[in-house]
This record gives C-alpha cells, structure tokens and sequence, in this order.
C-alpha cells in the first residue's frame, strides 16, 4: 500500500527530526553535570573567588544575580499584573487599546543588549544611577514587562467571567469585585509566571552588561547603587578572557547557573500543577 | 380604570442594539411595585436584554447601544451610580453562580463588600437571607462548606439568599430554574410568592406555565417588541393578539 | 481617612497608568535611540554607515561602515534559519499530530528544558564543542564562524518555532481533518494537504518570531561566531553581528563620543528591524486567528 508506507517513513523521519532537537538538549545538561559538579563544593558556592578568578567560589557572583534579579521581579510584577488588569478588565474596544496590544508585543522582540543599551542611556547615564544593581535591576524589568502583561493576562482570563456578573450584580464595585474574586482567583497563575520570569532573567547578560555588572567587586554589594559580579557575565569572561581557567571551575560555573535557572523553572511549573489541582472551581 | 398603584419600573421607548442586531425594540412598559411581572416568549426576544438594561450589566458587553430611558422610581437608572443601582435591583442568573467561597462567605460577600463589619451583623444578615431563601435548615449546620458543592437546586436558593443579603428593592429573575429539577423549581417558585411581599420582582422564563403559576401580571415578548401585556389571568385564558395565543399554545416558540 | 470610593478611584488611575506604560516605553526607547542615534548621523553619512565596508571605530578619523556586520547577521540568521525553519516545523507535527501522548509530554518537557537554558550556558558549551567540531570536521583554521553560530542559534530558536506552530497546527479545526479522513485520506496526507496549509499563517508567525530571536542573540554569538568585523566570503569565515558589536566595544567607549552614537545608532537599526518583523509576525498570527 503506496500511501501507507509513506506514511510510515515520514512519519518516523518526523520521529528522528524530533530527536534531532531533544538528544542535544539532554547531552548539553549532562556534559555540563559530568564536567562542572567536581567543582561543586561548599567553598565554591560559598566564597569570593580568589587567584584571578581560578580558584575559590562564586558567591559573590550568586548574590550579585540574586540581588538584580529579585529588584527586577519587585519593579515589573506590580507594574505589569496593573496593566494586565487594566487591559482586560478596563479598556474598551478601541484604537488605544489596540496601540497598547501592539507595544507589548514589540517591546517582547527587542533585542536583550537594545534593553541593555537603553538601560545605560537612560539609568546610568541620565538619571545617573551609575553602573548599579538598580540601573540592571530596572532595564531587566523593562524587558520583562510583556512577559508578566501577558502571563498575567491569561492567569485573569481563566477566572470565569460568571463570578465577575454575580459579584457586579450585588452592587459592589469594578475596582472592588477585581481585588476581591478576580485577583486572588488569578494569583497562582500570576506567581507562576513571576517565578518563570525569575528563571529567564537570571540567565540574562546583555542587558546587565553596561548596568549592572562588574567583572570583580571585591565587597558583597552594600546598597542598590553598586556594582555587583553576576553569574552569566562571570560564565562569559572566565570562558572566554581568563587564560588557564581550571576546567571545572568554568563548568561548576556554568552548571550552578543551570541548576539555579532549572531548579526555579521546575517550582514554577509544579506550583502550576499544584494549583490547577487545588482549584475551587 | 386608572391604576394607582406606584410605578416602580418604567421602559419608555426603550431600544437596545448589541453591534448592529436589534435586541430590544420601541418599548414601553411599567412594573409596580410588589407585583410579580412576568416575561415570557420564545429565545432571542429580548427578554433578558430588557432585564439588563435595568441594572445596567448589558454596559459589560463592548457593543452595546441604548437609546429610551429605563426609570427606577422615576430616576433615569443611567443617571445613578452602578454601584447603589445594583444594589437595589438584584438579579439571579439563569445558572447558579456561587462564588468560589463558603457558604457563609457568600452570602455575607455583598454586605461586607458594602462596608459592614460586625461579624455579629453579618451572621444576622448571613441566617435571614438564607431562612427567606428557603435554605436555611438544609445548610445550618455547614456554614462554612464550600457552596460549589451544593446541588444545583441548593445553588440557587444560595444565590437568592446572596441577592437579599444586600436588601434590594427589585428582584430580577433571569430564567432562574431552567437549570433546576422540579422540586427545587417548587421551592424557588414558593419563595418568590412570599418575596413579593417585600420586593417588587420581574421573572423571565422560557416556561409558560411557570409564568401562569406565579405572576400576577405576564408580558409577551417576541422579536424584541412587547407584544401584550395583561393581569395573567386575562392573557392566558383570552389572549388579544393572535401571535401570542400561538405561542401560549404551543403552536410556536 | 480617605473615603473608600475615592479610593478606588485613585487605584483606577493608577491602573490606566501602568496600561499604557508599555506605550510609554517603547516610545522612549524609540525617543532615545533616535536621539543618540541622530547625534551621530550628524557627524558621519547615513548611506556611508549603511554601507560602508569598514568599520574602524578608533582610528582619526573613525570609519563607522555596517556593511560587514549586516551581512554578518545575514549570515548568521538565514543560515540559522534554513536549519531551524524545517526541523522546527516537523517537529512541531510530530510532537501535535503523531507522538503518543504520553512521549507528547516528555518531548515538550525536553523542549521547555531547552528554552530555559540561559544563551550563554549554550554558547560556552557550543564554544568547547561545536566549535572544535567544526574546525576539524571542515579542515578549516578555526572553527569560530558563521556556520557554528547558525547551528547553535538554530537550535536556540527551535523552542519558539516548535512551540507556536504547535499552537498554529491545533488551533486548525478538527472537522477539517475529519473531513480528510473520511474521504479516505491517510493521517499523514491529511497533515500536509489539510493541516499545514491551514496552519501556514501560524507558522509563518512562529518562524518571524524565531528569526527574530536569532537577530536579537548576543552571548552565544559572541562567543561563536569570532567577532571578526569584515565581510565575509564565505559561510566558514569569522563574522560579526549587529548585536555583537554593541555588546563587545561599549565598555570600551567614550561616553559621549562618536564611537557611543554609533553604537546607539546600530542600536536603533536593530530596533526597527525586530519592530517590523514582530509586526508582520502578529499580523499573520491575528490573521490565522481568524
């Protein structure tokens, strides 16, 4: 049967393409996990680097992530689960809206070191910020901004509309009826999506490359205006401008960013599981 | 005969549109208060637009137009704020729409939204709503379980008893037991009898005979025109217009 | 005590507000770039930055030509692009229309893995593997090169391509394939006669939105693809990216010199690039919506 058999080849090329995609993933985490968990220690997690960079740990670099990224997050949840609110409860039908709709969707495709360029123009050059934690900390959450919109927006979008008319229909008010049945209904996919975003921006380097990140600070960052190390940017230089880097102090990098990315992405999507079974409706 | 009795609901040329399809048509009607109006007709005659329009929800809906006056004791209803407007005209929907809370919580959810704060208050509110709801006895004991799983029946009650708790002046029933078994219907049926004592109430229903067991008086609606409009008693037994004997006999709709 | 209703008002203000910040910023990223970016081409030639073969940033007087970076994008893109476009695709049918369910999750979850994965974690491991793989696979003096930047960024792009033309192939309405079916047709004549055409909008969207991506890399290029800004003969030689070029030299510029303004000035080439390719790419995914 002619179109039989070829069903079965493309299909089984469609099969191997798909591995073709997968196979490396799984080799990128495990080359990573062979080569760099030697280096994995409570010294290396722990303290400063020391010997250029060759021996010692990459806390400061931890904290330095950590720091960025959880200022980030305080900036662009509240400012982005508002617009989401106001884009779906709010706007009307209109060409402004429609104007908002196709902003959010451009400022999605900037390019990462654009946000970073726009970050050092903007926040450590004209509102003189300085290279700091809150000049990285504010550009990572521009960039951010479409993300959590949108997310949030389909967390508000699962809550049924029919709880909105019940609690209108007593009298009690938009504003009102959002913070108390719409809001905390969307919560847990608006935390899921926080906790997703967390992930990305942790990994990110462009836009803390002119704003926020320092190749060796030789303190733990004392307020929001310094400099701090960061761990993709410690990856990039160790891997490419230190000579006679240690090996597996290059990996050890390398994986505990993967482990701090994955560890964060995996609650996120068991919280979302977690939820969607707890669901009151 | 002039009725004296005080109008509580007016339409007057009342038009409604949802994008370019009519919905409600050149219509003019009065409700009195303490009576129990109902509206039947087939689907798509503009029954619960109208009922909308009286607590405003049709504004949720992006394209919708109104031109008329819809008047709450003789007040244009898009003159007063929504909030206090819907507060005194209540509506249950033709599903059940239990919030995702307790039952208690429920019940109480318009009275604290509206700023009550004694508990004592609220559980005063909360065991008189649900006693003139008729579902007091059935969940006394279980104040605090979730309302999602009551039956369907119980749902209902529980929203009447919620629609209460804010003591409005009108009642709106959209459709009410088209979801609901027989003997919950009874039960919703003999609450709106006793209801009617206090509140005046509009019931839309696709059920002819419910319309002819508890109204006192019935409208006719049919592709969004209000067609008759009489004591029931009158239009069931001599209807005035021919489309509407069609439809009370079942020859359409 | 301000009352509870003024209140609300004041909430809702502040809603509208962060409504339109998006609007708000992405004006003033434009407004920014432009400014930097028009300092600039005050001082130095549009067409000769567009076209210019050099770009020799320090020397008196500095040469400021894109030429080599743009084709070095190409490069870089088209070429991820040709790899990514088809493998994507297909996978994306697999995983939507073939794969059993339960090897349906275990693919996902491997493609969202993928997605997770921060670039530069990808370019240092393309760096060590790739790279040397190259080099000797092609006999070639290094393996830094357009050709090991297309790989790795096809694979980066893969997650966004596989996961909305999934999207695009099951949001298409199964009574069309029913229809198929019923006339006899296999599942997989059903698929490229029925589905991908119906799909073809969503897709396309998928693969802008991928390209885009590509365009906007900036680690793994940088660490990939040798930073070499002269135009390149062939897909094995060094290039440079747009992207690469702004991260590499602005630690090293003068705030406010010639060298910063130009940098802006790729920034804002960039900006109008990803601009008008998420544009089209939303209109074919509002379209398919349709």
């Amino acid at each position: 049967m002619n179109a039989k058999i070829s069903q079965k080849i493309a299909f089984s090329v469609l099969f191997l393409v798909t591995l073709f995609i997968i196979i490396p993933v799984l080799i990128i985490v495990f080359i990573i996990i062979k080569e760099g968990a030697s280096a994995i220690s409570w010294e290396f997690l722990f303290t400063a680097p020391k010997d250029g960079m060759r021996a010692g740990g990459i806390f400061p670099a931890i904290v330095g992530t950590l720091s960025i990224v959880l200022c980030a997050i305080a900036i662009t949840l509240p400012m982005g689960v508002m617009a989401a609110i106001y884009i779906n409860e709010y706007a009307r039908d209109n060409l402004l809206t429609r104007i908002i709709k196709l902003s959010i969707v451009n400022l999605a495709g900037v390019p990462s070191v654009v946000y970073g360029l726009f970050g050092l123009g903007v926040f450590v050059m004209f509102l003189k910020m300085g290279v700091s934690i809150i000049a990285g900390a504010l550009t990572l959450s521009i960039m951010e901004l479409p993300v959590i919109i949108t997310t949030s927006r389909n967390a508000l979008n699962a809550v049924p509309q029919s709880f909105r008319e019940a609690s209108l229909s007593l009298g009690v008010s938009k504003w009102q009826t959002i913070r108390h049945i719409v809001l905390p209904n969307a919560l847990p996919g608006i935390m899921t999506g926080a906790i997703l975003s967390i992930a990305r921006i942790s990994g990110e380097t462009a836009p803390i490359l002119f704003t926020a990140a320092a190749f060796y600070v030789p303190h733990l960052p004392r307020s929001v205006f310094d400099q701090v190390m960061a761990l993709p940017y410690h990856l990039y230089i160790i891997s490419t401008q230190i000579p006679n880097m240690p090996r597996n102090i290059t990996y050890g990098t390398a994986l505990t960013l993967l482990m701090l990315v994955l560890a964060m992405s995996v609650t996120a999507i068991s919280l979302r599981i977690y939820f969607r079974k707890k669901k009151k409706w | 005969m002039v009725d004296e009795r005080k109008e509580k609901i007016v339409a007057k040329d009342l038009n409604c549109w949802f994008g370019k399809a009519p919905s409600v048509k050149a219509l003019n009607i009065s409700i009195y208060e303490n009576e129990i109006l109902g509206v039947i007709g087939p689907s798509n005659s503009g029954k619960t637009t109208f009922l909308r329009t009286i607590n405003r929800l049709n504004e949720l809906n992006n394209n919708f137009k109104q031109t008329g006056q819809v008047l709450l004791d003789g007040k244009d209803v898009n003159s007063l704020d929504t909030e206090s407007l819907r507060k005194r005209c209540g509506m249950v929907f033709a599903l059940p729409l239990p919030l995702p809370m307790s039952i208690y919580e429920n019940v109480g959810y318009g009275p604290i939204r509206h700023g009550i704060k004694s508990k004592k208050e609220i559980d005063e509110i909360v065991e008189k709503s649900l006693i003139s709801a008729s579902l007091w006895d059935e969940v006394k004991d279980r104040l605090d379980a979730s309302a999602m799983k009551l039956s369907g029946g119980q749902q209902q009650r529980l929203c009447i008893a919620r629609t209460l708790a804010v003591e409005p002046e009108v009642i709106l029933y959209d459709e009410p037991c088209s979801g609901l078994d027989p003997i919950s219907t009874a039960k919703v049926e003999e609450t709106m009898l006793e209801l009617k004592k206090k509140y005046t109430i509009i019931l839309v229903t696709n059920n002819v005979k419910q319309a002819s067991r508890v109204s006192d008086r019935t409208a006719f609606f049919l592709m969004g025109e209000l067609v008759e409009i009489d004591k029931t008693s009158n239009l069931f037994v001599s209807p005035k217009d021919q489309r509407t004997e069609g439809y009370i006999t079942g020859r359409y709709g | 005590m301000i009352s509870r209703r003024k209140m609300d008002s004041l909430i809702e203000k502040l809603i509208f507000g962060c409504g339109i910040a998006a609007i708000v910023l992405v004006a003033l990223i434009f407004f920014f770039l432009l400014r930097e970016g028009l300092s600039f081409f005050a001082q130095y030639k549009f067409t000769e930055f567009l076209s210019g073969k050099f770009w020799y940033p320090t020397s008196s007087p500095g040469k400021f030509g894109i030429l080599p970076m743009i084709m070095g994008s190409l490069f870089v893109t088209l070429g991820a692009a040709v790899i990514a476009v088809p493998i994507g695709v297909m996978a994306a049918f697999y995983i939507s229309e073939v794969a059993p369910l339960s090897i349906r999750d275990i693919l996902k979850s491997g493609i969202e893995l993928l997605a997770a994965i921060p670039s530069v974690v990808i370019g240092f491991i393309g760096m060590v593997t790739i790279v040397p793989l190259i080099r000797n696979l092609f006999d070639l003096p290094t393996g830094l090169s357009a050709f090991s930047g297309s790989l790795v960024l096809a694979f980066m792009a893969m997650p966004t391509i596989v996961s909305i033309s999934e999207d695009a192939i099951r949001a298409v309405p199964w009574t069309y394939k029913e229809g198929a079916l019923s006339l006899g047709a296999t599942k997989w004549q059903t698929m490229y006669r029925v589905v991908l055409p119906a799909a073809a909008p969503g897709i396309l969207a998928a693969v802008m939105l991928g390209i885009g991506r590509v365009i906007g890399e900036t680690m793994a290029v940088m660490m990939i693809t040798g930073n070499a800004a002269a135009i390149p003969g062939s897909l094995f030689d060094p290039v440079r990216t747009l992207t690469a070029t702004i991260a590499s030299e602005m630690g090293e510029t003068v705030r406010g010199s010639i060298h910063y303004q130009g940098l802006f000035a790729i920034g804002l080439v960039l900006f109008i690039i990803t601009f008008i390719i998420n544009f089209i790419a939303d209109t074919f995914l509002n379209r398919g919506r349709k």
